[in-house]
C-alpha cells in the first residue's frame, strides 16, 4: 500500500470568500463553509471564527479536532461516514497542514474541553500551535443526547473537507510517501528485523464514548488487524467526548504520532506490520473477550513486538494491563503508553490496575494536575461550560475570567497515542 | 541568599554520651558539632543558625514537649533548611529526626535526613522530607555525608533533585512535567530497547494494590438495614451539593426516607458514561425502587434513610480511600449492616 501525504504549510488565515491557498496564508470561505455545515436540517445556526498561535483566544467547549483535507481523485471525504464507502490507504492526500477545524458549541455530555491559544494554557495542548477554524454549531431544538452528538460530529467532518477544497490546487511544499507492501514482501525485505505491531485502544461504550472505523462502530467489533496508512486516510473518526485530555480527537486519528513513529523506523530497525483496534468494553466478560483475542492476533501475526495505547482512563486501564500480560506470557515484548491519574498533589495511585509484567511504560501525564490559565481576550464559546467539564468545577471560572482546571479538561493535554509531549516524573 | 541550616542530633552524636544519656532533656546551642561540621564545608551556600541536641528515650517519652521545643527554636532561628540526622538504622533515632522533621515541615521549612531503608523512621518523614539514602551503621558516615550536603546545596539553591541521582528516598509525589520528546517517540525507543535487550527505564512503575478482606455475610437478610451507596454521580435534580462531574473531591449524602424510588427527582452529573438511560431512571444506577421491592417482601429489613454518592471518573485513589473511610464510619455507626455499593 502507498499513501502519499502532500503537504501545504499554512501559516496564516483568513476569512474571504473563496477557498484557497497563496503564499502559505489560507482563505476560507466563509459563506459556503457555513452552507456545508448547514446541509443537515437538524442545524439551526453555526458561526465561524479563528483562533490562531499566540493570540490570547481561548476554545471552549470544544468537542472534536479535524485536519481539513484533500482526498485526490478519490471520494473526498470520510469513506464510509460522509461518503460512501471506498478503501483508504492507497492514493494521494492534499492535507493543509498546521491548519485545523475546531468544533465547538453547547454541551453535548461533560467532556468536552479547552484550548488556549497561548500562554500556560497554551503549553499543553498540541492545538495551540494549529491555526484554529472554529466552527460553533447550534443544532435545531428538542434534539437528544444522542442526536446532538451525531449532528456536531458530521458537521465537523463536512467543515473540514469543505475548507480542504482550498488544497485541491494549492502549491505543495512537501510530499511523504508511506510505503508498506505485504507481510510476505515486507518479510522477504527484512527478515533479520523484529516485527512488530501497534495495537490502538479505543473508548468503544456507547453515547459521546465512541470511535468509527469506514463508519463502523468499534464497539461492534472484536479485535480487527488493518493497514496503519487507512487511519491516516481519512477511515477513522472520533465520536468520542471522554475527557478532553486524553480522548483521539479525529485530527489525532489523521495523524496518529505511534503510526509515523514506528513507520520511521519500518525497514531500519524494525519490520512494521500493522495495527489493531482494540474495543474497550464496559462488560467484564467484553474485556476478557478483546483482550484475549487481540494477544491471539498479535501472536498469529507473529509479532516480536508490541505497542499499546490507551484512550481514556479507569476502567480502560484494565484492559491495558490485561493484553500487556497476554501478550508478554506469549513471548512478546511490550511498550505501553498511557496517562495517570495520581491527583491534584500526585501522590495517589496512577493506575486503578496493575500487571506485574507492564514493567515498559511511557506516562504520557497525570490528568489531576491543576493550571491556573489567566483570562483571555477573546473567548470562543462559553467559558461557563468550563465548570461542566470533565477536569472543571463550579467556581473553576473566576470573575475576571481567568480558569482553574485539571488537565482532563485540556484537548490532547495527555493524549496517549504520544501526540503531546508530557509526562511525569517521580521525585 | 544564603540559606540558614539549623541542625537536630541525638545525644550520642551530640557528644553528650551514650544510651546512660537517652534521656537527655532537649537543648539548643549555636556551636556545632558531630556530622554537621561534615555537611556544613560541602552544603553550598548556607550558614548555621545552631543546633538541637535532644535524647532518643527523651523524644519518645515526651513528644509533645520535644516538638514544642523545636517549634520555638525553629520560630527564634527562622531557618529555611532543617537538618536531623543521619539516623542511619537506629530505631528510636530515626522516630525522633521523623517527629523533628514533621515540625519543621509543617512550619514550612524544607527537611533534609539520612536513613537506612529499614528504618522505622523512614515511612514518617518520607513524603515530605528529603531523605539520603544511607547505609545501616554509623561506619559508614563519610559516605552519608556528603549525599546531605548534596542535597542541602542543591535545595538552598533551588536547584533540582531527583532519587537517581541524589541518592534520596522518592518522596512518592509524581509530577506532571513537559519532556522534549514526543510520548509516541518515547513509546518507539522504549520497546526498541526491549527488542535490542538494551537498558530501559519505565515511566510509571507499577503500582502495588491494597487486598480487601470480604466481610463476614449477612446471616438474616429479612432483619438487616441495607444502604445504597454509589461513585456513580447520582445526585438530586440541580446537584444542589456541586458534585464534580470527574475528579471528586468530595462525596454527598441524601435523604431517601421518603421515595420509593429515584427516577424524576434524581439524575447523574458523571462525566464518564453515557448518561442518558440513567438520567430517565436513576433507579438503573442506583436500584432504590429494587430494594424497596425487597423491602415490601420483607427479604430485606428496611433500606437506610441515607444514601451516599461520589463520581467514580477521574478521582484520585487517595481521595476515593478517605470517601469510602468516612461514609464507612459513618454507615456503622448508624448501625447499617450491609451496603449495596454500585459503580458505573
Amino acid at each position: 500500500m502507498r499513501l502519499e501525504h502532500n503537504l501545504i504549510y499554512i501559516k496564516d488565515v483568513v476569512l474571504g470568500d473563496v477557498n484557497k491557498v497563496e503564499d502559505g496564508v489560507l482563505t476560507v470561505d466563509v459563506e459556503g463553509l457555513k452552507a456545508a455545515v448547514m446541509t443537515d436540517d437538524k442545524v439551526k445556526d453555526v458561526k465561524v471564527d479563528l483562533a490562531k498561535p499566540g493570540e490570547r483566544t481561548r476554545i471552549v467547549p470544544v468537542k472534536d479536532v479535524i485536519e481539513p483535507r484533500f482526498r485526490v481523485g478519490r471520494t473526498n471525504g470520510f469513506p464510509g461516514v460522509t461518503t460512501k464507502y471506498e478503501q483508504a490507504g492507497d492514493g494521494v492526500v492534499n492535507i493543509l497542514k498546521g491548519a485545523a477545524i475546531v468544533t465547538i458549541g453547547d454541551m453535548v455530555g461533560f467532556q468536552e474541553g479547552v484550548i488556549d491559544m497561548w500562554g500556560e494554557g497554551a503549553l499543553w495542548t498540541p492545538f495551540s500551535k494549529t491555526f484554529n477554524i472554529v466552527v460553533d454549531i447550534t443544532p435545531i431544538d428538542g434534539l437528544d443526547p444522542h442526536q446532538h452528538e451525531v449532528v456536531v460530529r458530521l458537521a465537523g467532518l463536512r467543515a473540514s473537507t469543505f475548507v480542504g477544497l482550498a488544497a485541491e490546487n494549492a502549491a505543495i511544499d512537501e510530499t511523504k510517501v508511506y510505503e508498506i507492501g505485504t507481510m510476505a514482501e515486507e518479510e522477504a525485505k527484512y527478515p533479520d528485523l523484529p516485527k512488530v505491531l501497534y495495537v490502538q485502544m479505543n473508548i468503544a461504550q456507547g453515547l459521546l464514548h465512541d470511535t468509527f472505523f469506514y463508519g463502523v462502530d468499534l464497539k461492534e467489533i472484536i479485535p480487527t488487524w488493518f493497514h496503519p496508512f487507512e487511519e491516516l486516510d481519512n477511515a477513522v473518526i472520533s465520536g468520542n467526548c471522554v475527557a478532553a485530555c486524553d480522548k483521539i480527537t479525529t485530527y489525532q486519528h489523521q495523524n496518529n504520532a505511534l503510526t509515523y513513529d514506528l513507520y520511521e523506523q519500518h525497514g531500519k530497525t524494525i519490520n512494521f506490520i500493522g495495527n489493531i483496534f482494540s474495543p474497550e468494553l464496559t462488560t467484564l466478560d467484553g474485556k476478557f473477550r478483546n483482550c484475549d483475542y487481540c494477544a491471539k492476533l498479535c501472536h498469529q501475526l507473529g509479532a516480536n513486538g508490541v505497542i499499546v495505547s490507551e484512550e481514556g482512563y479507569g476502567n480502560p486501564d484494565s484492559d491495558l494491563v490485561m493484553i500487556c500480560s497476554r501478550l508478554e506470557k506469549r513471548g512478546i515484548k511490550t511498550a505501553l503508553v498511557t496517562d495517570e491519574c495520581s491527583g491534584w498533589d500526585g501522590t495517589s495511585q496512577p493506575l486503578t490496575d496493575t500487571a506485574p509484567e507492564a514493567v515498559a511504560v511511557v506516562s504520557s501525564g497525570n490528568v489531576s494536575k491543576v493550571i491556573d490559565l489567566e483570562p483571555a481576550d477573546k473567548v470562543l464559546g462559553n467559558i461557563k461550560s468550563a465548570q461542566t467539564l470533565a477536569g472543571g468545577w463550579d467556581g473553576c471560572v473566576a470573575e475576571d475570567g481567568s480558569l482553574k482546571v485539571e488537565l482532563n479538561a485540556v484537548i490532547g493535554a495527555t493524549s496517549e497515542i504520544g501526540y503531546h509531549n508530557a509526562s511525569v516524573k517521580l521525585y | 541568599m544564603t540559606k540558614k541550616v539549623l541542625f537536630y542530633l541525638n545525644q550520642f552524636f551530640g557528644g553528650i554520651g551514650g544510651e546512660d544519656k537517652a534521656d537527655y532533656e532537649p537543648s539548643f546551642q549555636t556551636e556545632l558539632v558531630g556530622p554537621p561540621t561534615g555537611i556544613m564545608p560541602k552544603a553550598g551556600d548556607v550558614e548555621s543558625v545552631g543546633l538541637i541536641i535532644c535524647g532518643d528515650n527523651f523524644f519518645g517519652q515526651n513528644e509533645d514537649e520535644t516538638k514544642a521545643f523545636i517549634a520555638k527554636v525553629i520560630d527564634e532561628t527562622q531557618p529555611d533548611i532543617f537538618v536531623a540526622g543521619p539516623a542511619f538504622n537506629a530505631g528510636r533515632y530515626g522516630f525522633a529526626c521523623a517527629g523533628a522533621c514533621k515540625v519543621a515541615h509543617e512550619a514550612g521549612v524544607t527537611c533534609v535526613s539520612g536513613m537506612y531503608e529499614e528504618n522505622p523512621g523512614l515511612e514518617h518523614c518520607q513524603s515530605f522530607a528529603w531523605v539520603a539514602q544511607t547505609a545501616n551503621a554509623a561506619a559508614q558516615m563519610r559516605k552519608a555525608l556528603p549525599i546531605m550536603a548534596n542535597l542541602i546545596s542543591k535545595l538552598a539553591a533551588g536547584e533540582e533533585v531527583t532519587p537517581e541521582a541524589d541518592k534520596y528516598f522518592a518522596q512518592g509525589r509524581r509530577e506532571c512535567i513537559l519532556v522534549d520528546e514526543l510520548g509516541s517517540t518515547r513509546a518507539v525507543k522504549m520497546l526498541l530497547a526491549r527488542l535490542n535487550d538494551e537498558p530501559f527505564e519505565t515511566e510509571l512503575p507499577m503500582p502495588s494494590f491494597d487486598v480487601v478482606e470480604p466481610a463476614a455475610p449477612i446471616l438474616d437478610l429479612s432483619k438487616a438495614t441495607i444502604a445504597l451507596a454509589t461513585s456513580g454521580g447520582i445526585v438530586p435534580n440541580g446537584n444542589p451539593d456541586r458534585l464534580q462531574s470527574a475528579s471528586a473531591q468530595q462525596w454527598n449524602k441524601y435523604d431517601i426516607s421518603e421515595y420509593d424510588q429515584l427516577k424524576g427527582d434524581f439524575y447523574t452529573v458523571h462525566g464518564g458514561f453515557d448518561p442518558v438511560y440513567c438520567n430517565e431512571t436513576a433507579d438503573r444506577v442506583l436500584p432504590l425502587d429494587a430494594l424497596r421491592d425487597m423491602q415490601k417482601q420483607g427479604k430485606i429489613g428496611k433500606v437506610y434513610d441515607f444514601f451516599y454518592a461520589t463520581t467514580g471518573t477521574g478521582t484520585a485513589v487517595a481521595n476515593a480511600r478517605k470517601f469510602g473511610e468516612e461514609i464507612g464510619k459513618e454507615l456503622k455507626e448508624a448501625g447499617v449492616d450491609g451496603v449495596l455499593l454500585t459503580s458505573t
